[in-house]
């Protein structure tokens, strides 16, 4: 297993590099002068020259890619055009902000998802079942952020009871942990949680359902088991595939909360990228989404290694 | 029929199996006969292709233009006299709205992965038949993709592009390539070790007469339904780039952006506000019910 582990961590290493390559290409496929943010368009050509040498974009693509790689790897990340701060700065407010929400989000669909898909896979083909498996597919199917305005309406235009957007009081961004923070939490994170909460109860009611079928099972109550205890061993079952699907959500709610954030004006990295993409903030856009691609590859990581394990299988294939 | 309710799905299957064996049907007879049987994949199916012809024919069915505006029926209420769904916020016939909005929004989720399917079922199946270095690089290469969060790399690629159609289309296709490539490698590895390939090529058949005779047969079908059922996520994924205002550009109508510019508006009308979401869900959830369906009958397992 810690072969398996050591390789497994190893090979971050090329992925992550892959990574950098590909989102110091974004920026360099992108349309314009990427001087365009910072030159006033009727500067003298001198100045355009100079500044051009100054940011280095004078030098071939693979010598700033280069440059640039190594000041990330020391945890520079270049300024913010627009704002005019260091984009770690502008990170170390959102991303916390942004987790929070994400984890929220996950912690809620694995609950839910896990009581739908575990009740679906033992009552197979009953009512019940059919009623978790459409509730599942209404959860994947529907566009997460028209929902969060559905949920808007509801709560805070028709009934007035819920916060609409925002993450606390007077445009709070440092989260705490007080009621008024809370209430602010409540509808986003119901919103992010819709779609992990499809995908783990059609992933946990696979699961089981095949658990189920197989023969351990039968023997297990032929051995005398009561119904509980041969429950914990579906559980200890199902348990590796549901966590590695968790594990992976929360990766995809922490780089994709862009489109609820954008609905509840969320202050974290969905909120940064939205402005560095419509303000063309180059170094703010490379920066947020290479901090969160390098989250997800790291949370990869994590789960293969925990799924690892929990489950000797993974390790010998 | 009371009896075979009671079955679980792995009985049935046998069922289902036994009677292929009576009848000795073909494939897809048997396929056929179990859409035939299945009433949601049906209406799904039916749903799915109305949805479509009334984005198609929206100029013939619509009642208004478009593009009119009229400051006094600015957000009308759902039902107002000549405007069945009420207007926007520039006072534009909604019902006219949302049929023509299908165009853009269902060209816009159905071409990426119409195109990924052309690039990513080639890389697919070059790296699966071909195995040894070239999968390597391939599916390395792949794994790249696989490290953004499938929103993420969709918008970084549209915000670093720019707004625009093109674009959008442009960064959902690399969205979808990964996954689509990784499941035809998959299963083309799968085929490609199958007895009768090493059969056909001992009696001396080249490797393209291979894939496109014994290999392709056994992998397009899955690969298609997987695609199939990646067209939900990405009609979802267009109109959240349009929400963002990435995608299509105003005066279009397309839902993604309806639902954007209506945001402003959920204080004075919020039903109106809501419908364009109402077409993209029940797109989606028609889609994804469908391709389920066609999973089941065509008996696919990923």
């Amino acid at each position: 297993m810690l072969e398996y582990i050591i390789r497994r961590v190893l090979y971050v290493i090329p992925i992550g590099l892959g990574v950098t390559v590909l989102v110091f290409a974004l920026v360099h496929m992108s349309p314009g002068d990427p001087l365009s943010a910072v030159v006033p368009p009727d500067a003298p050509e001198e100045m355009v020259q100079d500044l051009r040498k100054a940011y280095g974009f004078d030098k071939p693509l693979p010598i700033q890619y280069f440059t640039w790689l190594g000041r990330v790897v020391t945890g520079d990340l270049g300024v913010s055009v627009a704002r005019g701060r260091e984009v770690v700065d502008e990170l170390r407010i959102a991303v916390p902000n942004t987790f929070i929400l994400a984890a929220g989000g996950t912690l809620l669909g694995f609950t839910l998802g896990a009581i739908f898909g575990g009740i679906a896979g033992y009552f197979q083909g009953r009512w019940i079942d059919k009623l978790a498996t459409a509730i599942a597919i209404t959860g994947v199917s529907v566009p997460h952020y028209w929902l969060g305005l559905v949920l808007v309406i509801i709560f805070s235009v028709e009934m007035n009871v819920l916060p609409s957007i925002g993450m606390g009081p007077g445009g709070s961004t440092a989260w705490a942990w007080d009621a008024e923070h809370m209430r602010h939490l409540v509808l986003p994170v119901v919103t992010l949680a819709v779609i992990p909460m499809g995908l783990i109860t059609r992933t946990v009611r696979a699961t089981v359902a095949e658990i189920l079928n197989q023969e351990f099972v039968q023997a297990l109550h032929a051995k005398g088991l009561f119904q509980r205890q041969v429950l914990m061993h579906v559980v200890r079952n199902a348990a590796p595939t549901t966590l590695a699907v968790m594990g992976l959500q929360l990766g995809y709610l922490l780089g994709g909360s862009i489109l609820v954030e954008t609905v509840f004006q969320w202050p974290g990295t969905g909120s940064l990228l939205n402005s560095a993409i419509f303000e063309r903030d180059l170094p703010l856009l490379q920066g947020t989404i290479l901090v969160l691609a390098m989250f997800f590859v790291l949370l990869n990581l994590l789960v293969d290694i925990v799924q690892s394990a929990i489950d000797p299988r993974m390790s010998r294939q | 029929m009371t009896n075979a309710r009671t079955l679980d799905s792995k009985q049935q299957a046998a069922v289902d199996a036994a009677q292929v064996a009576v009848q000795s049907r073909g494939y897809w007879a048997t396929v056929g006969g179990r859409i035939r049987d299945d009433k949601v994949t049906i209406v799904c199916g039916v749903v799915v292709l109305l949805i479509i012809f009334s984005a198609v024919f929206a100029d013939l069915i619509a009642l208004a233009d478009p593009y009119k505006a009229s400051m006094l029926k600015r957000l009308a209420e759902i039902g107002a006299p000549g405007y069945p769904l009420g207007a926007d916020e520039m006072g534009r016939d909604m019902m006219t709205r949302l049929l023509y909005g299908g165009r853009l929004s269902l060209f816009m989720g159905i071409s990426p992965i119409v195109i990924a399917l052309a690039i990513g079922g080639t890389l697919g199946l070059v790296a699966g038949f071909l195995g040894g270095r070239v999968n390597m690089l391939i599916m390395r290469l792949m794994d790249v993709f696989y490290a953004f969060p499938s929103v993420l790399l969709a918008v970084a690629i549209s915000g670093a592009l720019g707004a625009g159609i093109g674009n959008a289309i442009v960064s959902l296709t690399l969205v979808f390539i990964p996954p689509i490539t990784r499941v035809t490698e998959s299963v083309t590895t799968q085929v490609r070790s199958l007895d009768y390939v090493e059969a056909a090529r001992a009696s001396g058949a080249g490797s393209l007469t291979i894939i496109r005779v014994h290999v392709l047969s056994n992998v397009l079908g899955p690969v298609f339904i997987y695609s199939t059922s990646l067209i939900s996520v990405s009609i979802i994924l267009a109109s959240g780039l349009s929400f963002l205002g990435l995608g299509t550009e105003p005066p279009e109508p397309e839902w993604g952006l309806m639902l954007n510019t209506l945001r402003q508006s959920i204080y004075v009308n919020p039903w109106v506000a809501a419908l364009p979401g109402v077409m993209i869900f029940f797109t989606s959830l028609s889609f994804n019910l469908l391709s389920d369906g066609l999973r089941g009958a065509m008996d696919v397992r990923l």
